[in-house]
C-alpha cells in the first residue's frame, strides 16, 4: 500500500458536488470540534467556508501556539546547480529555456557556505535541477560534507532518489528531505510533464515515503500551486501529509504552499489563487494536522509573509537567492524563479520579533 | 524548612520551568526571577554557543541548574548522544530525558526511555525521565538509576490540565523518588491541584511562554505552587461522599426505645 492507493479512491471524487452541499452550519460544527476528518478538511477549503476565515485563523493560531509556541524557524536555500534534463512547462530550469547553467565546485560551496552562515543562518536546505550525470548522488554526498562543517541542519530538495541512495544522504549528515508533487491530479502532472524522468508520476509520489523509511528527520511536501485548481491539490497534499504522518509517526512532516511565480519560458495556464485562498488552504492544513510544520518561501511578497506569521507558519526562508552561486559568486547561474521577499537575515529576524515571535536559528544539530 | 532533594541537590522552589516558545529570549531572565525557579530546562538541540545573543544559556544565572533536554531524540541511542553533548557543552550533568517518537501526540516512549536511563545514569547523570504515568514503568526507572520521574499530565503544549490525575496519584503513592509533573499544566490552579496531591514539584513552559504576560503569569504558577504544597502539608480536610443533612432522618433512633 502507498500513497496512490489513496490517490486513487478521490481520483474520481466529484468536488464540485461536494462543496455545493457544505453549508455554513457544517463549517460551524467543524470549527467546534478538535479533530477533524479529511472530508471535513475537505469542507474547510470549500467555497462555503471562505467566510469563516476569522474564526479559522483564531483556532490555527491557538493550535500553532500550543503546539510549537511563539518561535518561527529561519533557514535559507543554497542552489548546487541548475543543470536540469527535465522538461516541465512551468519551470525555468526547463531543458528547452537557453538559460545560464551553472554548477559549483565543492570550493565554491564552501565559499558560499561561508557566506550564508556569517549571516547566522545554521539550517539550509540544497538545491539543484534534475541532472544525474552533472549533481550524481556522489556530488551531492561531498557537498554535505562540506556544508556539516558550517551549518546544523542540511535539508535536500533534489530529483528523487532510491531509499538506499535517501540513507546514504543520511549518513553523509543530510536530516532533512524536501520533495513537491507538484500537482497531484495525475492527468495535469502527464501534461506538464512534458519530457524527462519527471514524467514519472509514482516514482515521484513515492519519494517522500521512501525518505521517510530511509529514517530522515523532516520531510516537505507540497503542491506547486497554479497548475489546478488549489482546492483539489490542496485536500491531496493534505491527505498526503496525514498518510505519512500516521505511517511514520517518528518523521516531521512538513508541508509547503508554493504558488507559482514569474520564471524563464512561458506558462500560460495557471489556475488563480488569490491571497485568500492560500490563507484558507494553510488555516485548514493547520486544523487538520495540528502538528504539521508549515514552510513559507519567498515566493510572496514581504507584507504578506509578515501577516501569515501570526497564522500558523512554523519555518520561514530569509536572505534567499534562487540563483546558483548567489550569496557569493560574480558569475551566477540563472535563478528558478524570481523572489518576491528580498529582505536579508537581520531584517527578517526584526521582523518576526516585532511580529511577537522569536527567530529560531537553531533548531538541531549534528549527533 | 520544607525542601525538595535532587541529585544532591536542596531546592526552595517546587516549580521547574521551560524555556521554548517564549516569543523573545531578553524576557527569560524576568520570569525566571518572578518565577522563583530554581531549575530551568532547555533543548539541547536549541542551544547554539556560537551566536551570543541567540544562546538561551546567556539568559540563564550561573545560580540557577541547568535540565538540558533531549527534545528531539527519537530512540535511546539519540537521546543518550544528546545528553553526553550538553555535558561536553558545559551544561553540568543533569538531564531530563525526552524520547519522542510520535510527532502526532509527542507522547514518550517509556521503553526507550528507561533504557536511556539506565545508560546515563552509570554515566554519572543526574537523570529525569519525562514518561507516561504508568506504575511499571515508574519502577524501572527507579532501578534505572533516575534521580526522579516525570509523569505527563496531557500531552506537551495542550494546556487541558491533569487527565492523568489517577495514575499520578499511583506514581505519587508508591515510587520513592520526587514526582515531578510535566507537560499539560495550563493553569495556575492545575499546578496547585498536582502539589495539592502530594507532587513533588510541576515543570511548566506552554501556559506561562504562550501568555499575554508571561513574567506575572510566572509569579501566578509560582504562588499556585506553594499553595497547593502548603495544602498538602496542611493535610486537606476529607471529603465526603454523603450529605449531613441538619435534621437527620435516623435522628429519632437516638432518643431511646419507642
Amino acid at each position: 500500500m502507498s500513497f496512490y492507493d489513496q490517490y486513487i479512491n478521490y481520483k474520481t471524487f466529484d468536488f464540485d458536488h461536494f462543496f455545493e452541499q457544505v453549508t455554513e452550519s457544517d463549517i460551524k460544527r467543524i470549527l467546534n470540534k478538535n479533530r477533524i476528518d479529511p472530508y471535513e478538511f475537505l469542507a474547510l477549503l470549500s467555497p462555503s467556508a471562505e467566510n469563516f476565515l476569522e474564526e479559522m485563523a483564531q483556532k490555527a493560531q491557538k493550535l500553532s501556539l500550543q503546539h510549537f509556541g511563539k518561535a518561527i524557524l529561519l533557514f535559507t536555500p543554497m542552489y548546487l546547480a541548475n543543470y536540469c534534463i527535465n522538461q516541465c512547462a512551468y519551470c525555468g530550469y526547463n531543458i528547452q529555456n537557453s538559460i545560464k547553467r551553472k554548477q559549483l565546485t565543492l570550493d565554491e560551496i564552501e565559499k558560499e557556505a561561508i557566506a550564508i552562515s556569517s549571516t547566522g543562518l545554521r539550517h539550509i536546505l540544497i538545491l539543484t535541477g534534475e541532472s544525474p550525470k552533472d549533481t550524481p548522488v556522489d556530488y551531492i554526498v561531498e557537498a554535505v560534507k562540506v556544508l556539516k562543517k558550517y551549518f546544523d541542519s542540511i535539508g535536500i530538495e533534489i530529483y528523487p532518489l532510491a531509499e538506499e541512495e535517501y540513507r546514504k544522504m543520511i549518513d553523509a549528515g543530510v536530516d532533512g528531505l524536501t520533495v513537491y508533487q507538484e500537482v497531484y491530479d495525475e492527468v495535469i502532472y502527464d501534461h506538464v510533464h512534458i519530457s524527462g524522468p519527471k514524467k514519472n508520476y509514482n516514482y515521484r509520489l513515492n519519494a517522500p515515503e521512501r525518505g521517510c523509511k530511509a529514517k530522515m528527520r523532516n520531510v516537505n511536501i507540497g503542491a506547486l500551486l497554479g497548475l489546478n485548481e488549489w482546492r483539489r491539490e490542496a485536500f491531496f497534499t493534505g491527505i498526503h501529509a496525514n498518510y505519512l504522518q500516521n505511517k511514520y509517526p517518528d518523521v516531521c512532516i512538513g508541508v509547503s504552499p508554493p504558488r507559482i511565480r514569474p520564471h524563464a519560458g512561458v506558462f500560460e495556464d495557471v489556475y488563480p489563487v488569490s491571497d485568500k485562498n492560500l490563507v484558507q488552504y494553510m488555516l485548514a492544513l493547520r486544523i487538520f494536522l495540528p502538528y504539521l510544520g508549515i514552510n513559507l518561501s519567498t515566493r510572496e511578497s514581504a507584507k504578506f509573509r509578515d501577516h501569515l506569521i501570526a497564522l500558523g507558519i512554523t519555518k520561514i526562508s530569509a536572505g534567499v537567492s534562487t540563483e546558483v552561486g548567489g550569496h557569493s559568486s560574480e558569475d551566477k547561474g540563472e535563478g528558478q524563479f524570481e523572489i518576491s521577499d528580498s529582505r536579508n537575515v537581520d531584517e527578517m529576524k526584526e521582523v518576526i520579533l516585532a511580529n511577537g515571535y522569536q527567530p529560531v536559528f537553531k533548531d538541531w544539530m549534528h549527533i | 524548612m520544607d525542601e525538595l532533594m535532587i541529585g544532591g541537590v536542596t531546592l526552595k522552589s517546587r516549580l521547574l520551568l521551560g524555556t521554548g516558545k517564549f516569543a523573545r529570549k531578553q524576557i527569560i531572565p524576568d520570569v525566571i526571577k518572578s518565577s522563583e525557579t530554581q531549575v530551568v530546562t532547555m533543548a539541547v538541540r536549541r542551544v547554539d554557543l556560537g551566536a551570543k545573543e541567540e544562546n538561551i544559556l546567556e539568559y540563564i544565572h550561573k545560580d540557577i541548574v541547568l535540565l538540558p533536554n533531549t527534545s528531539g531524540a527519537r530512540n535511546t541511542e539519540e537521546a543518550v548522544r544528546i545528553a553526553r553533548l550538553a555535558r561536553a557543552m558545559g551544561c553540568g550533568n543533569w538531564v531530563k530525558i525526552e524520547v519522542i517518537s510520535d510527532n502526532k501526540y509527542l507522547l514518550p516512549d517509556n521503553h526507550e526511555t528507561i533504557k536511556a536511563t539506565e545508560i546515563l545514569a552509570k554515566e554519572g547523570f543526574v537523570v529525569l525521565p519525562y514518561m507516561s504515568p504508568d506504575l511499571m514503568s515508574a519502577k524501572r526507572l527507579v532501578e534505572a538509576g533516575a534521580a526522579a520521574v516525570m509523569p505527563l499530565g496531557a500531552p506537551i503544549g495542550t494546556n487541558r490540565g491533569i487527565r492523568t490525575k489517577e495514575l499520578i496519584q499511583i506514581l505519587i503513592d508508591e515510587i520513592d523518588l520526587p514526582i515531578i509533573v510535566d507537560a499539560g499544566i495550563g493553569r495556575p490552579s492545575e499546578a496547585a491541584e498536582a502539589m495539592e496531591m502530594g507532587a513533588d514539584a510541576v515543570l511548566v513552559n506552554t501556559a506561562i511562554a504562550t501568555s499575554n504576560d508571561p513574567i506575572n503569569m510566572a509569579k501566578a504558577f509560582s504562588l499556585a505552587v506553594k499553595a497547593g504544597r502548603l495544602a498538602y502539608l496542611s493535610k486537606l480536610g476529607p471529603e465526603k461522599e454523603y450529605a449531613q443533612a441538619s435534621s437527620p432522618l435516623t435522628g429519632f433512633l437516638n432518643e431511646g426505645e419507642i
